[in-house]
């Protein structure tokens, strides 16, 4: 094509070797900005389901969910101080929620820029719901994490919080309607999150086998599903009084 | 049959473009969208209306030339079909067509419905080759191949590079395009010499163009040529061996 027209040029400079760590150059193209949202989306994914399955202690009463508490603190411990395992857990999830966030803005900026003028009339095929409102679960899911954190682990929402009567903390918050139902919408939201995150994160980075892929789109729906049941059961049960 | 016809017209790439409103009366249902066009242009330069710019060459849904989004869907109603391919029985009589052009920032406007894809060109000229003489046939048939790879890098080798793909990602994501180009070189062994530089090279300069994958899947649907999205997967994991092996990109 000839070249007499105006159109975007390359502007990117010649790679330099040796000057950036593999890492950070790798983090500055899209498609390593998009394998750091899929690992540490695997890595957060891997916490909800482990988050959940230590949650169903609840139904095994005060002693069991209290005692699963303390030993949460004692991770390694003497190994590392008490605490200390917690605290690598806390700074790993941490970190991986803000690189996470980082990488989606800079994403959607990005693509916002490639992307300059909307079709008047655009007819989508291929994609769902979960797809579309990806950005939308996110901000609440962030939102919801630190509503979260300020209510069941800061206690801020409760004047008589106890933090080794997590049974108590609880069943406190969800026994007020407006608390469970934050806890409830914020988990349907992170269900779209992850029935959409987890099919992704396989072409994200590059798990692909055509013997198996069809088993993808089966394990994001389990995941989602598992996790959504699974966390919208707490604040049901004790709205319903099933856990008092 | 009768139909009405929505249509961008900008007569420059600088220039302010509207939606245009044309009768395209009495024309065969036989015809493909392009002959129509072809049609209701005569009838517009006897007018002495400027006719309306579109792309076409082959006119058999192999060359990839043409291109134009048809009531919001890439190339048309018809699945794994170019523009060129979709002809008017498929609308009923009075229906209403809206044709509008590419639109992503890697695809600028030149005029109406005619977009500059030179962008792909870049993306080629960056590394859409194998630079070694593989040689005769008897010596290229020295290289077994098995059957599976071969037909698989086929599938890939199909890619027309019409733009579909770009035209319907959300993004305006050149990964289908890319990924195609890519693994039809990166799955043959005359391919690897050059396989992680090569991957490292189109994909930068991709990147530069045009938007990154959410996984949607719309360019998958648009594409004319049925290309699969499992060829961006690869492209991801080539990228990341590239990266990791630390090969220079020279």
């Amino acid at each position: 094509m000839a070249d007499t027209q105006q159109k975007p040029t390359a502007t990117t400079p010649p790679p330099k070797q040796g000057q950036r760590s593999w890492i950070a150059e790798f983090y500055g193209s899209a498609l390593g900005k998009k394998y750091a949202m899929a690992i540490t989306g695997i890595v957060l994914l891997a916490y909800v389901v482990v988050h959940m399955i230590g949650n169903l202690k609840l139904y095994q009463g005060p002693e069991e969910i209290n005692a699963y508490a303390e030993w949460l603190r004692q991770i390694a411990y003497p190994a590392l101080p008490e605490e200390g395992g917690l605290w690598i857990f806390r700074v790993v999830l941490g970190g991986s929620v803000l690189i996470h966030i980082h990488a989606a803005y800079a994403l959607w900026l990005d693509n916002r820029r490639k992307r300059p003028a909307k079709y008047e009339k655009r007819d989508y095929v291929a994609v769902n719901f979960a797809n579309r409102t990806m950005r939308w679960t996110g901000i609440i899911i962030a939102l919801f994490i630190i509503f979260h954190v300020a209510d069941l682990t800061l206690g801020a929402t409760n004047p008589d919080f106890d933090h080794a009567d997590v049974y108590g903390n609880i069943v406190a918050s969800f026994s007020d309607p407006l608390i469970a139902g934050i806890y409830i919408v914020a988990n349907l939201a992170l269900g779209f999150h992850i029935f959409h995150g987890a099919w992704s994160l396989f072409q994200t980075m590059g798990w692909n086998n055509r013997r198996f892929n069809h088993w993808r789109r089966y394990l994001a729906v389990a995941l989602a599903v598992v996790v959504v049941v699974g966390n919208v059961s707490f604040p049901l049960a004790v709205l319903t009084g099933v856990v008092s | 049959m009768d139909l009405t016809l929505r249509v961008w017209r900008q007569p420059s790439p600088d220039a302010p473009g509207s939606f245009e409103t044309y009768p395209a009366e009495d024309i065969d249902e036989h015809a493909s969208l392009l002959e129509m066009l072809d049609i209701v242009n005569d009838r517009l330069t006897e007018q002495g209306v400027e006719p309306i710019a579109f792309d076409s060459d082959c006119r058999e849904g192999i060359c990839g030339t043409c291109g134009v989004m048809v009531d919001g869907k890439a190339h048309g109603p018809m699945e794994n079909t170019a523009a060129c391919q979709v002809h008017l029985f498929n609308y009923r009589d009075g229906d209403t067509i809206t044709l509008e052009p590419w639109r992503a920032r890697g695809f600028p406007l030149r005029k109406d419905l005619i977009v500059d894809r030179s962008a792909f060109d870049e993306i080629i000229s960056a590394g859409g080759y194998v630079s070694v003489n593989t040689g005769s046939a008897p010596e290229a048939n020295l290289t077994p191949v098995d059957k599976g790879t071969a037909d698989l890098a086929f599938d890939a080798a199909a890619c027309i590079g019409c733009g579909a793909c770009v035209a319907a990602c959300p993004n305006g994501a050149a990964h289908l395009f890319t990924s195609a180009k890519l693994s039809q070189l990166n799955m043959l062994p005359q391919g690897q010499p050059e396989r992680y530089a090569r991957t490292q090279r189109m994909v930068t300069i991709m990147e530069e163009y045009f938007g990154s994958c959410t996984n949607y899947g719309e360019c998958q649907a648009a594409c004319p040529q049925d290309i699969s999205i499992d060829f961006i997967a690869m492209m991801n994991k080539d990228y990341r061996k590239s990266k990791f092996r630390n090969r220079r990109a020279s």
